[in-house]
């Protein structure tokens, strides 16, 4: 259960750099989420801090100590692969319990733990079989198995539920989420899928192109996202993002464009009052769209599609020439063809630099 | 009606030649061989003239104190050939099985004497051996120590000729426990490097164990092959001292050229044949099993899921 630092890690395969200079702490005791697009570096990043790949630059310390030299074995971690990465010849009881019985633990103790982890993640049926007489789903989950088996300090999980159908995924999400709370360890979880990444995270980090684009609370990331990429990447569905200008009117800020006009609140005015930015990009959350009129400043949209999920519904409509998602409860849904006019609030309203893509 | 009949046919006309030219190449040999077995022929005589003699060749045979020297002479260089070669093959693969430079130039290097005809082989070793000028007794004569009489002791001839049969022959297991080493899952390795385990650990648990399936094959494939040794034994002691180094294929040939007892030299061949048919059947059996155990354990896995 160290507390692990990550001080300038950077990777290059070649002239490649795949891993920009990262500094990266995770707290003792934390359960931290990677998130990011497919190839941005997460499985690289988890795959240095567990030794499988060398760094190229920087360090990782464990608790002050640094560990970059050390075998993954003297790492006490324990790891789940975004490919399984089984052992073929072993059965699912030997696989589960290689790591225990090369500590030579008492062999009920072993028993016992395999059994009791082997039944929690519905494979106990399975004990006898090997890997390549299991369905994907199932070796997803012995993969699991192996590394929860174990007692190690740190676990490092790669796109452990990416192979499960939706019901399981959800159950074993609720299941990582008990037993994050319950047990006092590291945890490192690798993901795209950003509904995993809200529930389990105590932390989040969002990495692009092998950087690290913001890391807070799940809270933190969803209310202020530092820039476009984040903004758009956290939350479902995603929020919508419309060109724009900002334009002064008699002392008020307004941003405005193809087919809408926004006022911004005060707070925006004196933050963007710093900057001398005048193209930028609005964001919008779809659940930010109130049909009261008095809630804000107003938008009108035509609706085009409509997509009843239940309890809320998912409109897909225009705003000038740009698509505009919103999210409303099923109550007071217009029709498709309808022309609707929603308020928003100022405050939910993100202003973001149309060239560097911060947020203003 | 016969139309049909001659179209089904048209197929197996079409093989006939090549199955004929099997036939002919194949089975006619070892036909004429096991009816030969059965005569009491000398060379002298046509087939046709030959006595008649049924299995006595074959009851003879296990009696006869030569055959059965000289089949235990052939078990032991076998098995011992083939377990050295095998130890040596795969630790090599084990130890050169990684990225460094001129790698690829130290694989080839090894895998030379492999290319070498067996005749040379043999040539190279006896003028290696040579009592006085061989490259041996020079060099333990440069240390000081006594020569050793490498073909002409019979404790020591048996020990010369597997010396040059693991030289040759190592390299062939050696590449093949490399390839095998090499398509083996990479991020097993890793799983097994997290999970803890030491160098030694991850070859005795991971690495031999998968591995297996293809050490298995390559080791009859030698086996079946160091039973039919003849060349290199030829050249290098011809079955001397005395019998201490008459393989059995050395032995069938001077039963049938030297002794003129060609029933007998067929009777000999067959019981090699019978014992390499035996070898080859439990390796296909083997296969076959684990194939079928694979595929039904996979069917019941998916009916579960
Ligand atoms: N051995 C390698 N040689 C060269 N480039 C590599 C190598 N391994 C990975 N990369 C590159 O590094 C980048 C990051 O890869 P990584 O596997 O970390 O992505 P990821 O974020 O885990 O993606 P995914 O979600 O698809 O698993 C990719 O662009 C990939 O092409
Ligand atoms: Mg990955």
């Amino acid at each position: 259960m160290p507390e692990i630092v990550f001080e300038g890690v950077e990777k290059r395969y070649g002239a490649v750099r795949v891993l920009q200079p990262l500094d990266l702490t995770l707290a003792d005791g934390e359960f931290t989420v990677l998130v990011g697009p497919s190839g941005c570096g997460k499985s690289t990043t988890l795959r240095i801090l567990a030794g499988l790949e060398t760094l190229s630059a920087g360090e990782i310390y464990f608790n002050g100590r640094p560990i970059s030299r050390l075998d993954p074995k003297d790492r006490d971690i324990a790891m789940v692969f975004q490919d399984y990465a089984l052992y073929p010849h072993m059965n699912i009881a030997k696989n589960m319990s290689f790591a225990l019985r090369l500590q030579r633990r008492p062999k009920a103790e072993i028993n016992a733990k395999v059994r009791q982890v082997a039944s929690m993640l519905n494979i106990a049926h399975l004990l006898d079989r090997k890997p390549g007489e299991l369905s994907g789903g199932q070796r997803q989950r012995v993969a699991m198995g192996r590394a929860l088996v174990r007692d190690a300090g740190t676990f490092l999980f790669d796109e452990p539920l990416s192979n499960l159908d939706a019901k399981l995924r959800a159950k074993m999400r609720t299941e990582l989420a008990e037993m994050r709370d319950r047990i006092d360890k590291n945890m490192v979880y690798v993901t795209h899928d950003q509904v995993e990444a809200m529930t389990l995270g105590d932390r989040i980090v969002v990495m692009d192109g092998g950087v690290i684009q913001q890391q807070g609370t799940p809270k933190e990331l969803f209310e202020k996202p530092v820039n476009q990429f984040v903004a758009g990447f956290i939350g479902s569905p995603t929020m919508n993002f419309l060109k724009g200008e900002l334009i002064e009117d008699h002392g008020r800020l307004f941003v405005a464009g193809d087919g809408y006009r926004l006022a911004l609140g005060d707070g925006a005015r004196q933050r963007i009052a710093a900057t001398n930015a005048r193209e930028v990009v609005v964001g919008i959350r779809p659940s930010s769209f109130s049909s009261r009129a008095d809630a804000g400043s107003a938008i009108d949209l035509k609706v085009v599609v409509a997509e009843y999920l239940g309890a809320s519904t998912v409109l897909a409509t225009r705003c000038g020439s740009s698509d505009v998602l919103v999210e409303l409860s099923s109550e007071e849904l217009p029709r498709v063809g309808d022309r609707v006019s929603y308020a928003v609030k100022s405050e939910a309203i993100f202003v973001f630099d149309a060239k560097s893509g911060k947020t203003l | 009606m016969q139309a049909a009949n001659s179209h089904r046919l048209t197929p197996y006309l079409f093989l006939a030649p090549a199955g004929l030219v099997l036939a002919v190449a194949l089975l006619y040999p070892i036909g004429y061989m096991v009816y030969a077995s059965f005569l009491d022929w000398n060379p002298s005589q046509k087939i046709n003239e030959a006595a008649f003699v049924g299995l006595r060749n074959y009851a003879n045979l296990l009696v006869d104190p030569a055959f059965r020297e000289s089949l235990w002479v052939t078990i032991k260089f076998a098995s011992v050939v083939v377990s050295l070669e095998m130890l040596l093959g795969v630790g090599l693969a084990l130890l050169l099985d990684r990225k460094l430079r001129g790698m690829t130039l130290l694989r080839t290097l090894f895998i030379l004497p492999m290319m070498i005809a067996p005749i040379v082989v043999g040539l190279m070793w006896r003028y290696m051996y040579h009592p006085t000028v061989g490259t041996f007794n020079r060099a333990l004569k440069g240390l000081g120590l006594p020569p050793v009489e490498w073909l002409s002791d019979s404790n020591w001839a048996l020990v010369s000729i597997i010396i040059a049969d693991i030289w040759q022959w190592t390299p062939f297991i050696f590449i093949l426990a490399l390839a095998a080493l090499q398509s083996l899952p990479k991020s097993a390795m890793e799983a097994a490097r997290i999970d803890g385990a030491t160098g030694w650990q991850q070859i005795l648990h991971i690495k031999l164990p998968l591995m297996m399936p293809v050490l298995i094959v390559t080791c009859l494939l030698r086996l079946i092959d160091a039973f039919k040794v003849l060349e290199v034994v030829l050249v290098l002691t011809n079955g001397g001292p005395g019998l201490s180094t008459e393989i059995l294929s050395l032995r069938i040939a001077r039963t049938a050229s030297e002794f003129r007892e060609l029933g007998k030299a067929a009777a000999m061949s067959n019981y090699l044949l019978l014992f390499l048919m035996v070898l080859t059947l439990a390796m296909f059996f083997y296969s076959k099993a684990t194939e079928r155990r694979a595929a039904r354990l996979r069917a019941e896995a998916e009916g579960a899921h």
